[in-house]
């Protein structure tokens, strides 16, 4: 997010901006509007931190006034649903002991706040592209397709030889339109990784939608938990390279409007991904609970108990929380700009 | 057949001069049904607002946009200092040249600067900037009387005290009531050339599909050849009038003159001064207008030359009517009052930029009446006692002027 710097003379104020109101009627709300009472049928639940919410921790008080987008996006616009997305995770298929799968590169617009589109590349439609999930040690892959009108790649996180790392110039390099690849290695080190677009300028071809989570797990697997992918990013929508929309999942505020629901003492595990482009950091705070932080997943010990990380760009780790208290709990960016800006949502913890 | 044949029809002439016309009509009709044949589109549609007005009121910012460019644009989101915010319009789809009043929910704090981003569904962002946050007052009764009173200040009671002056220039005698008309050129020179300058810098705020700066221009021609053409008329009418009148009657006519080239002086200074006061009410309507005693002081300097500008044609008049001069202080003086009341209310850049316009064009021609008038025995009109008098007006003009800028 850039500030504005522009001054404005005392002679440009007083042409630009001035005026008592002379009371003009005929406002219409703008469309998209059913949120607004979506979000208030959410609050009245809670009721204001009361009621049999008698353990507190949920308590927004008071309306949502001053945050928030106007109106919502209807996931059929986009074709994919960030609600979906956040357990969507794709083992592929395993054909002779190799697990495959086949991504094309796209360019599809997409809407990333209510009536706000953007032309975004997207992986298999979607942005974040799908969630690609192998076990550790298993043999990959990934057929890829460049159905976009710039030449693209898949790099992935991981240890691998450099003609499979999807880069310009070396192995397959640039995949020209209308052409396709092979990407072949093993998983490994398990862990939380991610896949994007390596191509020039990189910078946009990461921040127009080119990337995905890419999740490897241990060969003993992980202990049973109700496991959620975020995939925190933003959009320069005005092309001045930095972000006007931030989100996770894509949409700004899609779980501040749509709570992301769980269970009371269940283990929850967040894969969260940092995928910003144009801001050196981005971050995640939860209200009212701490978790253990896994950094890129790849070990077994937690190396903190927190409620905040910061991750830098590229940068992902596991969280794993039980939320103790049903009720309403917001997790959002400590950023707070980016917070304010769509990265901003709600646990729905049911008993 | 053979009738038409034999007997030219005779058509009336309007006919030939409509027929192109008829012709252009269709041929635009066909263009547009068919959708400008042959002309594909490049590039992207852009989007271009201008926000014209913004009034804060507690809890909401109000921004009055519009749309200076050929396409449509559709706000969808608001930010404000980094932050999306809750907020309505008033005509979601914006067309060429249409406006839209956007409220945005939002707890602005007095004195604070905030950047206000509209979104647009292509994700443009149009940024305004609001300086020094405070609330816009209110347009009830007692704004409109304050605003009543502010004009009054500036504009009729200075022009008034200056136009006491009056038995000071009839009792000088004819080489210094040269000098006095050439001050007043002076001193509305420097209006004209004042509400030029200003015209022109606050066109530049608004929507420029209106015409920006031309707007200045047209205005003034606008003005300067209305002022003429009835100038022109009412010489006329003397003139009949008079070849038909007894010696009395044309004494009576001539008598007339000096009031007549006030008249226009007060005419031209009145279309000034609502221009002024167009300022000073849109200033204060933002709270950028230190309403003390040194703008009102100010102004009663500057604008009690404006009085002296007024009874300086009528020296040589045997008469003072009081009421005429009454008259001729309020055609000079109120209009700043009215400009107050719409500046503060119904403030439009482009609007504000066609009334400098106007008010200079007026002086230019008021300049352009009066000018014979200052000629010397010898014919001279730039006579060394002129010139003092036009460097001297400009010279009083600059200085007091200094005390009143906004």
């Amino acid at each position: 997010m850039k500030i504005g710097q522009g001054k404005l003379s005392r002679r440009k104020l007083l042409g630009g901006a001035a005026g008592a109101s002379a009371a003009l009627g005929l406002h219409q709300a703008i469309p998209h509007d059913g949120l607004h009472h979506a979000v208030d049928d959410a609050f009245a639940q809670d009721g204001h931190g009361g009621g049999h919410d008698i353990h507190g921790g949920g308590g927004v008080t008071g309306h949502p006034l001053h945050a928030g987008t106007v109106g919502t996006v209807d996931p059929r616009v986009n074709k994919f649903d960030p609600q979906e997305i956040l357990r969507d995770f794709d083992e592929g298929s395993v054909v002779n002991g190799v697990r495959e799968w086949e991504l094309v590169a796209e360019e599809k617009t997409i809407e990333v706040a209510p009536g706000v589109k953007y032309d975004a590349w997207a992986y298999n439609g979607r942005v974040p592209g799908p969630t690609l999930r192998a076990r550790e040690g298993e043999r990959l892959r990934i057929r890829f397709t460049n159905g976009g009108r710039h030449p693209h790649t898949i790099h992935f996180h991981g240890i691998h030889t450099g003609r499979m790392d999807g880069v310009p110039g070396v192995g397959a390099g640039n995949i020209a339109p209308g052409e396709s690849t092979t990407y072949e290695f093993d998983a490994t080190p398990f862990g939380l990784h991610l896949y994007h677009c390596h191509s020039m300028p990189l910078a946009e071809h990461i921040a127009k939608g080119l990337y995905g989570a890419f999740i490897i797990d241990p060969k003993r697997g992980r202990a049973e938990a109700d496991e959620l992918v975020m995939v925190m990013n933003g959009f320069d929508t005005n092309f001045d390279r930095s972000n006007e929309v931030y989100a996770v999942n894509t949409v700004a505020f899609e779980y501040f409007h749509r709570p992301v629901v769980v269970r009371r003492d269940q283990l929850v595990r967040i894969y969260l991904v940092n995928t910003l482009e144009f801001d050196l950091v981005n971050s995640f705070h939860v209200h009212a609970n701490f978790f253990d932080y896994f950094p890129t997943g790849t070990k077994l010990e937690p190396r903190d108990f927190t409620d905040t990380v910061i991750l830098g760009q590229g940068e992902r780790g596991l969280l794993e929380l039980r939320f103790p208290y049903t009720g309403r709990y917001m997790f959002h960016a400590h950023v707070s700009e980016f917070a304010e800006l769509g990265w901003m949502g709600f646990f729905q913890v049911t008993g | 057949m053979e009738a038409a044949t034999a007997r030219p029809t005779r058509r009336p002439s309007w006919v030939a001069g409509a027929a192109p016309l008829a012709i252009l009509a269709v041929a635009i009709g066909l263009f547009v049904l068919l959708d400008g044949p042959g002309l594909d589109r490049i590039g992207v549609p852009r989007e271009e607002l201008s926000v014209e007005r913004t009034v804060l009121k507690p809890n909401e910012i109000q921004l009055h946009v519009r749309n200076e460019g050929a396409d449509p644009v559709q706000v969808r989101q608001v930010i404000v200092n980094d932050g999306f915010a809750r907020f309505t319009q008033s005509d979601d789809e914006i067309g060429r040249l249409g406006g839209s009043e956007i409220d945005v929910d939002y707890p602005w704090i007095e004195g604070q600067d905030y950047e206000v981003m509209l979104l647009t569904e292509t994700g443009t962002t149009i940024d305004h900037q609001i300086m020094a946050a405070t609330e816009t007052p209110g347009a009830d009764l007692d704004f409109y009387g304050l605003m009543a009173l502010i004009g009054l200040y500036v504009g009729v009671i200075p022009v008034a005290i200056g136009m006491l002056w009056l038995p000071w220039v009839r009792g000088v005698d004819a080489r210094w009531i040269r000098f006095l008309l050439a001050f007043t050129i002076g001193l509305l020179a420097f209006l004209a050339i004042e509400a030029l300058l200003e015209g022109s810098q606050i066109a530049t705020t608004g929507a420029q599909a209106f015409g920006g700066a031309a707007l200045v221009w047209l205005g003034a021609a606008t003005a300067f050849l209305a002022l003429a053409g009835v100038d022109a008329w009412l010489r006329g009418r003397r003139a009949s009038a008079t070849e038909a009148a007894d010696d009395d009657t044309r004494e009576r006519g001539r008598a007339g003159l000096g009031y007549r080239a006030a008249l226009l002086v007060a005419i031209g200074i009145g279309l000034h001064n609502l221009g002024e006061g167009l300022a000073i009410g849109s200033a204060y309507a933002v709270g950028s207008l230190a309403l003390g005693a040194t703008l009102v002081v100010g102004f009663a300097l500057h604008n009690t030359t404006e009085g002296l500008a007024i009874v300086a044609p009528v020296a040589r008049e045997r008469a003072a009517r009081l009421t005429r001069l009454a008259l001729l202080g309020l055609i000079a003086g109120a209009p700043a009052i009215l400009g107050a009341w719409i500046g503060a209310s119904a403030y439009q850049p482009g609007l504000a930029a066609l009334m400098f316009g106007i008010g200079a064009g007026a002086i230019a021609q008021v300049v352009v009446q009066i000018a014979p008038q200052i000629r010397d025995g010898a014919g001279r009109l730039l006579h060394p006692l002129a010139v003092g008098g036009l460097l001297t007006g400009l010279a009083v003009m600059y200085a007091t002027g200094l005390l009143v800028s906004l």
